[in-house]
């Protein structure tokens, strides 16, 4: 049993399919959506932990491949360089899980990295180049 | 009662000036009421440290022997404007290296903010020149280093800084979107503004009593002045009744030399795949001259409002999804049609705070005097639009 992370990206048509649901049954994968932004009619983003045997996760991504969707491995970390942080406060907008807040008193950025789950929505957006994103 | 600058001044050359930031006004003026506030404090310290595309350098090389008239000029292969005279030149903050694919620049990473950077840190950089040869200057073509030392006059000038508000952003598109107003995930995912709000020069000076052309004021660590009223100055943009415009209103032009501005407070930055600008700290000291100056220095973040827009739609007027205010703004987050949407600053608070404090420190230790006015920023000014004409139709 191997876990891993991917990004899944889903072009508009399919948004609607339950390939989760085949997942499940056709790959015997066990998967846990760690963030999704999904809405009908668009495009969509799951983070997905993926568990199970080498060769199931291997034939469950080629399925998932073969069904449009782009796949990409999450990233495996993530650094911010508290030197070139200005504390501006923008990259928490991005930030769904809360592992980066301003503090309202002190006005500084705080970064939880225990918090982060390596989705990947602040890259490219520090103005400081101040967080890095390693795949 | 009031007070005029020279009064003001006096008390700061005998160290008895009470000076506050635009954030300690605010529960000063709460306590003691206007009339004790405007009588015992004498001057409240602004500031900002936002990007400010619009911002740039006047540089003169010197003469080299024999001697150049600088027809294109490049400095760390970042282009900078020289149809000026031989040795002078202007490089603007957004300017990128000059290598075109088709309509798209493949570098982004560092432009003409990064040039200025270096050169206030006082790093090596390449200056390269061509020209056509002429009788008086024979040299065609040069390279050669320089630093801010080596160089004759470096001042910053930056047509249009500190605006008096500004429109936050958002997207309701299915796509991401990369913008000078930062990365904006689709279907509202987040909403961006720029501001330092409360301690923001312009909106605690709504109707430009006291600063106004020749303000001395403090720019990127260093001393500079406001040279005029800022390119797309809208005055006219609709108020509150405590005199702060609803989105992007008043603009100031600064110049300041650069010799004397230290990184910390002069600042290049990358908008990713929108290009390259620079973030500017300006500070500006309001001479606390009477009660209706006091009323409007202690505006809060909840009394200045904006309008929010959809950079989704790529055009000139974006539709507004309603009005907020900064207290909103900075809670971290606010609702837009019923969904809650993270919220995100571009503009630094806390190096603003700095600035404003750092100001206020020079100010008490008689560093920093006060200046007059010697004209007021005009009240009265429309912004024009640009229209695709024919010289008939004009």
């Amino acid at each position: 049993m191997i876990t891993k992370r991917i990004v899944l990206t889903f072009p508009e048509k399919i948004v609607t399919k339950p390939i989760t649901y085949r997942l499940v049954k056709d790959f015997d994968l066990q998967f846990n959506i760690l963030r999704a932004e999904i809405t009908k009619d668009v495009e969509g983003k799951i983070l997905l932990e993926i568990k199970g045997s080498k060769e199931k996760i291997e034939e469950g991504i080629n399925y998932l491949k073969n069904e449009g969707i782009s796949i990409q491995d999450a990233s495996k970390d993530i650094i911010f360089d508290k030197e070139k942080c200005i504390n501006c406060g923008f990259c928490p907008s991005l930030c769904i899980t809360n592992a980066l807040v301003m503090d309202q008193k002190t006005h500084e950025l705080i970064f939880d990295k225990n918090k982060c789950i390596l989705c990947g929505f602040c890259e490219n957006s520090c103005p400081m180049d101040a967080i890095k994103l390693k795949i | 009662m009031s007070k005029t600058i020279e009064e003001i001044n006096e008390k700061i050359k005998s160290g008895k000036a009470v000076v506050l930031n635009a954030e300690e006004i605010i529960d000063f003026a709460q306590e003691h009421g206007i009339k004790k506030t405007a009588k015992t404090v004498d001057v409240v310290t602004t500031a900002t440290f936002g990007p400010m595309c619009s911002s740039g350098a006047f540089l003169n090389f010197g003469h080299s022997d024999p001697p150049i008239r600088m027809t294109k000029v490049w400095l760390n292969d970042v282009p900078a404007y020289t149809g000026i005279a031989a040795v002078d030149a202007y490089i603007g903050a957004t300017e990128l290296k000059d290598f075109f694919d088709i309509g798209k620049p493949n570098d982004m990473s560092y432009g003409g903010a990064h040039v200025i950077q270096d050169l206030i840190d006082k790093k090596p950089v390449k200056l390269k020149a061509l020209s056509y040869g002429t009788d008086c200057y024979p040299r065609r073509e040069i390279e050669t280093f320089i630093t801010l030392e080596t160089i004759n006059q470096a001042f910053l000038f930056n047509p249009r800084n500190a605006y008096q508000n500004y429109g936050a952003a958002t997207n309701s598109s299915n796509k991401t979107i990369y913008t000078y107003m930062g990365k904006l995930l689709p279907n509202y995912g987040n909403v961006t503004y720029s501001t330092s709000s409360q301690l923001s020069p312009l909106l605690n000076d709504p109707y430009y009593r006291t600063i106004g052309i020749g303000t001395k004021i403090f720019l990127g660590g260093g001393v500079g002045f406001v040279a005029w009223y800022g390119t797309q100055h809208n005055p006219q943009r609709q108020r509150l009744v405590n005199g702060t415009p609803i989105g992007a209103a008043g603009t100031i032009a600064v110049i300041g030399d650069l010799k004397k501005m230290n990184s910390k407070y002069l600042k290049a930055a990358v908008f990713h795949n929108y290009g390259v600008t620079m973030y500017v700290g300006i500070g500006i000291p309001i001479p606390v001259i009477d009660e209706e100056m006091v009323d409007f220095l202690r505006v809060k973040d909840e009394d200045i409002f904006t309008e929010i827009h959809d950079y989704s739609v790529q055009r000139r007027n974006k539709p507004s999804l309603g009005k907020v205010n900064y207290q909103q703004l900075r809670s971290g987050f606010i609702f837009i049609k019923g969904k809650k949407v993270p919220t995100g600053c571009l503009s630094s608070y806390k190096v603003a705070l700095e600035i404003a404090d750092l100001l206020k420190s020079w100010i008490k230790n008689g560093k920093f005097l006060l200046t007059n006015m010697v004209e007021p920023l005009p009240a009265e000014q429309k912004v024009n639009v640009l229209n695709v004409l024919t010289e008939d139709e004009l």
